[in-house]
């Protein structure tokens, strides 16, 4: 036994000894096998072991959930007056949130204007996860077979002779509404309910849903991989410049050239408007754009 | 008015992320690799002076995001150390890509390198707001950032191994995510804040009034492990070998020498900035974390020997390095932070030069990663034969070298506890040992005799590669043998926090 270990370890250091197989990732038996066990050594091995990672993952889930749940008895009861959270941070938001930012909607003044920093990461992040999936699902003559582009041609075809009149007539009268209605409330947001988020998911369901009536085709009559491309980008591009001079006044103490506007009416409430317009979009792209790659793999 | 320089950080992360976003509409790979690389640059020299003005005067600074102060905006605080960790982050990301472009050229598909440089500089955003943010949830949201835009670098070579191996990394990433934000959300409930000083000023008096004191134990366990996991603490490195080991040589490269760090500079922001020393030492949070770094520090190094993939004995042994950074946080001291820090700069240009030499060499073998294969390479390119020797000895720990000198700030650390004493030094040196064990065979595999049958191939010169393992190898000289300027930043910093 000690021998052998030497020997490998000499063919180690000459770099003759054979490459260690690297993690099978297969490891899990199928079921078929469950019915006539294979009596050799290894596949008894990984039964007993794929037993223990079972159980203990069990009984490491299973603490995990009673340590939060014991603590959650000792945190402070949601909503009481005398809640830690109850404090100036709050008080400043709902008192003094109209007069600082010019949003009559509170929420939106605390994402888009005290903790606008927050939210650009967050709007970046979406950014990142859409150029993953391209980056994930992306085609070219490297990666793709002959079969795999003759298969997608199939697939256009059929989708093209495959139309459905009912849904169509009904997405050509609601998708023009979902859409104004994911416009309003993106216009709105510094008003009432909504906002960049909110909007831009409606109007990528609208988008999602049109193409879902007439093809993908028709959508990228209008909505090409370079415009969808070009959107996202301004559209951070634009958060970000917007908000690095906001940012930058704001540190530096430097006057802002940006009115705030009368509260209540639609141009009013500084940069927020335009954000809110921006997080819309790159929701709405991002919405989209996840439905398309992942059915077609493409635009 | 404030002084014109407060504005560098700010400044610089908007410069990465406008990059980032910009990098996907440039004509091609190249030009998004050179913008890239001329941002990382640019970024370095501004906190390089950064660094020296702050150091000369002895200060810190918060700088708000906005028009609103401390507790109703985002801030981010900036002092000497964090100014040089940014700079050194920045420098090794722009040495790490002009290193292993031409690998990159051949790993990853033409189209994808554009997004392959946005999320460099996504990363290199994330790395800077890390570790420059004074408010928790920034520090949330750019954990994200930095979890997407590594899982994507690993999946840039897109490969089916490197999938599986990116599914692993993201399910474990967003398990670690996952639980800092449960403690968010609950340390929110107790103290009503998000930004550190506040949350500190709460604490302290919490912890002195022995309210709450059950929900502030989980959330100190839940934000160390959850940062744990995404830093590859020992018992939480299963996603680290194959991710690392798998991905294109400069990614590989900037993930096990800087993503890593910025994770645990994060973590020993918020022991001192949010729960304070005393109170993490109170509850125990540091012995956990030293009998953890042990372990790492002993089985990452048993686990590298024997590899024979040259790129995952590679990421075997960062688990072990990051298991001397987790056991000098564990000792619980001034002393043992600075040289977990030492030990952060140290790794940050070692790893990443070692990763870079072995992508080199492998590119003169059709890019096999097998020692096997890999004999007698360094012999075409001295460069990076010299290279690996220097990194290799560094982590070993030969005197003039930074691993040393970080392994000497360690043990020095150590001295005065009694238990933490013996199991630390015994620790230091059985890893030394383990270290030398698989580091010199494979100096020796790269510069033996070769063959004599072996077909001479002229192979082009890569001057970008040449050029950032001089500059890294520099580094670790300079490094191990001029410590003193650094520890005295450490310290000025430590005692601002």
């Amino acid at each position: 036994m000690n021998k052998q270990h030497w020997k490998a370890f000499a063919a180690w250091v000459n770099g003759t000894a054979p490459e260690r197989a690297t993690a099978p990732l297969q490891e899990l038996p199928a079921k078929r096998q469950k019915k006539h066990p294979p009596k050799t050594d290894e596949a008894r091995r990984v039964r007993v072991f794929s037993r223990i990672y079972h159980m203990t993952s069990l009984v490491v889930c299973l603490s995990v959930v009673c340590v939060l749940l014991y603590t959650l008895f000792h945190l402070p009861l949601f909503g009481a007056e005398d809640n830690p959270a109850v404090n100036e941070v709050v008080e400043r938001y709902v008192t003094q949130g109209l007069t600082e930012t010019g949003a009559v909607n509170v929420v939106t003044g605390m994402i888009l204007d005290y903790r606008a920093f927050d939210t650009f990461g967050e709007s970046s992040v979406l950014f990142l996860a859409v150029s993953c999936v391209m980056m994930l699902l992306l085609k070219d003559q490297n990666n793709t077979s002959f079969a795999d582009i003759l298969q997608l041609q199939h697939e256009r075809e059929t989708e093209r002779e495959i139309s459905d009149p009912i849904l169509q007539k009904v997405v050509s009268v609601v998708v023009p509404c979902i859409l104004l209605f994911g416009i309003y409330v993106v216009l709105n947001g510094h008003l009432s309910p909504g906002g960049g988020f909110s909007g831009g998911a409606i109007m990528g369901a609208g988008l999602i849903l049109y193409s879902a009536a007439y093809g993908m085709d028709a959508v990228s009559r209008f909505f090409t991989h370079k415009t969808f491309r070009t959107l996202t980008a301004t559209a951070l591009l634009c958060y970000a410049l917007s908000k690095a001079y906001s940012f930058f006044t704001g540190a530096n103490d430097l006057p802002s050239c940006i009115p705030l506007g009368i509260p209540g009416a639609i141009l009013s409430s500084g940069l927020i408007l335009v954000l809110n317009i921006c997080v819309g979009l790159i929701v709405a792209c991002t919405m989209y754009g996840f439905y398309v790659l992942f059915t077609k793999g493409e635009f | 008015m404030l002084p014109l320089y407060y504005n560098i950080p700010f400044l610089c992360i908007f410069l990465c992320m406008i990059g980032g976003i910009v990098m996907p509409l440039l004509k091609n790979g190249k030009c998004a690799v050179r913008c890239t690389e001329t941002i990382c640059f640019a970024v370095f020299a501004l906190f390089t002076g950064l660094c020296l003005i702050l150091s000369q005067r002895g200060e810190s600074f918060a700088y708000k995001m906005g028009h609103f102060p401390a507790p109703w905006g985002n801030e981010l605080f900036v002092g000497p150390l964090d100014a040089l960790l940014c700079a050194l982050f920045a420098l090794v990301l722009g040495l790490s890509l002009l290193g292993g472009e031409v690998t990159m050229q051949a790993d990853i598909l033409p189209q994808k390198q554009n997004f392959y440089c946005t999320m460099m500089c996504m990363t290199l955003a994330s790395l800077l707001a890390l570790t420059t943010t004074n408010d928790m949830f920034t520090g949330y949201v750019f954990m994200e950032i930095s979890t997407l835009a590594a899982c994507a670098i690993v999946m840039a070579r897109d490969t089916g191994e490197m999938v599986a191996a990116t599914i692993r990394y993201l399910i474990l990433s967003l398990l670690g995510s996952g639980l800092f934000l449960i403690g968010l959300a609950m340390l929110y409930c107790i103290t009503g804040h998000l930004l550190m000083p506040q949350l500190l000023q709460r604490i302290l008096l919490l912890s002195a009034s022995d309210a709450y004191h059950i929900p502030l134990t989980v959330v100190c366990g839940l934000m160390t492990l959850g940062l744990g996991i995404k830093s590859s603490m020992f018992p939480f490195y299963a996603w680290l070998p194959p991710a690392h080991g798998g991905a294109t040589t400069g990614a590989s490269a900037v993930l096990s020498g800087l993503v890593l760090k910025g994770y645990i500079v994060f973590l020993i922001r918020i022991f001192y900035r949010v729960f304070s020393v005393s109170v993490v030492r109170n509850l125990h949070v540091t012995d956990i974390l030293f009998v953890f770094g042990i372990l790492g520090m002993i089985l990452g190094s048993v686990m590298a020997i024997g590899e024979e993939h040259s790129k995952r004995m590679l990421a075997y042994s960062s688990v072990a390095q990051i298991g001397y950074i987790f056991m000098g946080l564990g000792l619980g001291t001034d002393a043992g932070v600075m040289a977990a820090f030492f030990q952060i700069l140290a790794h940050a240009v070692t790893k990443p030069l070692l990763f870079l030499c072995v992508g080199r060499l492998s590119e003169l073998r059709h890019h096999e990663k097998r020692f096997a294969l890999l004999r007698g390479s360094a012999h075409e390119d001295q460069m990076a034969g010299i290279g690996f020797v220097v990194g290799g000895l560094s982590m070993v720990g030969i005197p003039l070298l930074t691993g040393f000198t970080a392994k000497l700030f360690l043990a020095d650390a150590a001295m005065g506890g009694s238990v933490k004493m013996w199991t630390a030094l015994l620790a230091l040196a059985l890893s030394s040992i383990l270290n030398a064990r698989y580091y010199i065979p494979a100096m020796f595999a790269i510069w033996a005799k070769p063959e004599a049958g072996q077909p001479d191939k002229h192979t082009k010169a890569n001057r970008g590669f040449t050029v950032s393992a001089a500059v890294l190898t520099a580094c670790v000289v300079l490094l191990g043998i001029t410590a003193i300027p650094v520890v005295r930043i450490i310290q000025q910093e430590l005692s601002m926090l």
